[in-house]
């Protein structure tokens, strides 16, 4: 068997083709067309209720649009043991599993040797900062410790696209900052491919290298938003990425009020 | 000028809080005990209602010393034990097929509603038809009698599982037996224990009902010939026996609970 090279990702393109979706009567989603490129991050924001995380779960194959395809462009890489991996809201932990035993949940059902996950085991756990909780259950965890373990969970299989589904929003706001710091050091260190949906504009403009903006039910893209950027360069007060979330922001206004109203309305 | 008018904020939290008191759960008991021998002594309350708490104990220690205590309390757990524990084995079962699969849910859950409604005892002539007077149609009542209680805690907690984690097993490519051995049979587990501290009891009410109608030995059959016979002393003392099995079973399961759901502390 290959020897496995730990902590690289793989690239790997994403296409979503005319995606439309529909739960019965209401329309969710309507003729999405969209492409992630290999190590880009693309945001995807919009009101509540627009079909995001839908979106997120059809690419990632937990659902199938009503019409469309999403492709995946060239093979996986081999060493990706699960190249569309997710990062839920609610961290999504086993509670009667430690901390290293949520991790190698993911590891298990592959053949892979006891050596070589607890090498991976290891190795994420290290480089998310969570070698000394090995053996913590989740309930001692704090809500950005869990999640960090959901990312080492995520980083254990080498995937090739992350989806990442409001990652952040179930924490406090410095926690956030803090996790937000993390996530982009590791996309720093090694550039991966992610879509990244949330509700948070300042998370958007900090993370994502396009951010697209979908309208209220049934979402279309909107607009998509460019920031070059660079990542790294994105830390303190910067007038372009205020102005960037400001014209997000103004666009997604008046739908949210809108959305905000048919909820209320039922 | 507002410190003339300042006074404290009444507090009006709190009075809903429980706090352990150890020491009134054994005074109530102590005291009852007390009242009722003290009662009995004094023909305050007439022998022929209710005996006293020694006699009762005497009764005890006779059955003890007669070697009798063994003989019915074999008899009785030997019944328990094989009814409860198949009852149980195969209501886990049947609940784990009934939470995940559609085809048996449709097929079985009715019929489980239906017949779980029906009084077991009230079978126990058919039982009796069916597996002979023996120890076949006694065991047969608390099998049945625990085995849809268990059902349908089962199958409750299979569908009360998390269905994220569901979701989470599932896109990270894990097999279909994978999500069911490490995901759902440990997220049911919670509500199947506490379906066993239901069907505990139901057993023990079902063992002592079968016993009373055709057993030679057993707690059930000793209470009864004491209560045919009027000596209520016995009575007592087989009351508490089967109080104490009552009690050594859900500690038991208590255990269980301590060992299995040691991540929920």
């Amino acid at each position: 068997m290959a020897v496995l090279s730990i902590g690289i990702f793989y690239y790997m393109d994403l296409q979503l083709k005319n995606i439309t979706h529909s739960y019965g009567e209401i329309d969710v989603l309507g003729n999405i067309d969209l492409t992630v490129n290999g190590g880009e991050i693309v945001c995807i924001v919009g009101p509540s209720g627009c079909g995001k995380s839908t979106l997120l779960r059809l690419i990632g194959g937990l659902e199938r649009p009503v019409s469309g395809e999403v492709l995946l462009l060239g093979e996986p890489p081999k060493e990706s043991l699960n190249p569309l991996t997710y990062i839920f809201q609610d961290f999504a932990l086993l509670p009667w599993r430690t901390v290293e035993g949520n991790v190698s949940l993911a590891l298990e059902d592959h053949s892979i040797s006891k050596l070589e996950s607890r090498e991976i085991i290891n190795d994420v756990l290290s480089r998310t900062h969570l070698s000394d909780f090995r053996k913590a259950l989740p309930r001692q965890l704090s809500g950005g410790m869990k999640q960090r373990v959901a990312i080492a969970r995520a980083l254990a299989v080498r995937p090739a696209v992350m989806l990442m589904d409001e990652p952040l929003s179930a924490l406090d706001s410095q926690t956030r900052e803090l996790l937000m710091d993390d996530l982009i050091d590791l996309w720093m260190r090694e550039s991966f491919t992610a879509v990244y949906v949330t509700h948070n504009l300042h998370e958007a403009v900090r993370f994502g290298h396009r951010i697209v903006v979908l309208s209220r039910r049934p979402g279309r893209v909107r607009e998509v938003v460019k920031i070059d950027r660079p990542l790294g360069d994105r830390g303190d007060a910067n007038a372009d990425l205020e102005e960037v979330q400001q014209h997000l922001w103004s666009l997604m206004r008046d739908e949210a009020r809108a959305a905000d109203r048919e909820l209320l309305h039922g | 000028m507002v410190n003339d008018r300042a006074r404290p904020v009444p507090f009006r939290g709190g009075g809903f809080k429980h706090k352990p008191a150890v020491a009134v759960s054994l005074l109530v008991f102590v005291v009852l005990i007390l009242f009722w021998e003290v009662g009995s002594r004094t023909g305050f309350i007439s022998n022929l209602v209710l005996p006293a708490p020694s006699e009762a104990f005497t009764a005890l220690l006779q059955l003890i010393e007669t070697d009798m205590l063994w003989k019915h309390l074999s008899a009785s757990l030997q019944r328990l034990i094989l009814g409860w524990t198949f009852g149980t084995l195969f209501g886990v079962c049947v609940g784990l097929l009934i939470g995940l699969f559609s085809i048996v849910r449709a097929g079985l859950s009715p019929l489980v509603s239906a017949i779980f409604a029906i009084p077991k005892i009230a079978m126990l002539p058919l039982f009796i038809i069916w597996f002979g007077i023996g120890e076949g149609s006694k065991v047969a009542t608390i099998l049945f009698g625990t085995f849809f209680p268990t059902v349908i805690a089962t199958y409750g907690g299979v569908d009360n599982v998390d269905r994220t984690l569901i979701r989470m097993g599932q896109s990270f490519g894990l097999s279909w037996l994978s999500i069911v051995r490490k995901i759902i049979i440990p997220g049911a587990l919670p509500a199947i224990l506490s379906g066993f501290r239901i069907s505990a009891s139901i057993g023990i009410i079902l063992l002592v009902a079968a016993e009373m109608i055709g057993a030679e030995f057993g707690i059930g059959a000793y209470i009864l010939l004491a209560g045919s016979l009027m000596a209520t002393d016995q009575l007592i003392a087989g009351v508490s026996i089967l109080s104490l099995m009552g009690l050594t079973m859900a500690w038991l399961i208590g255990k269980a609970e301590n060992y299995f759901l040691k991540w929920r502390m």
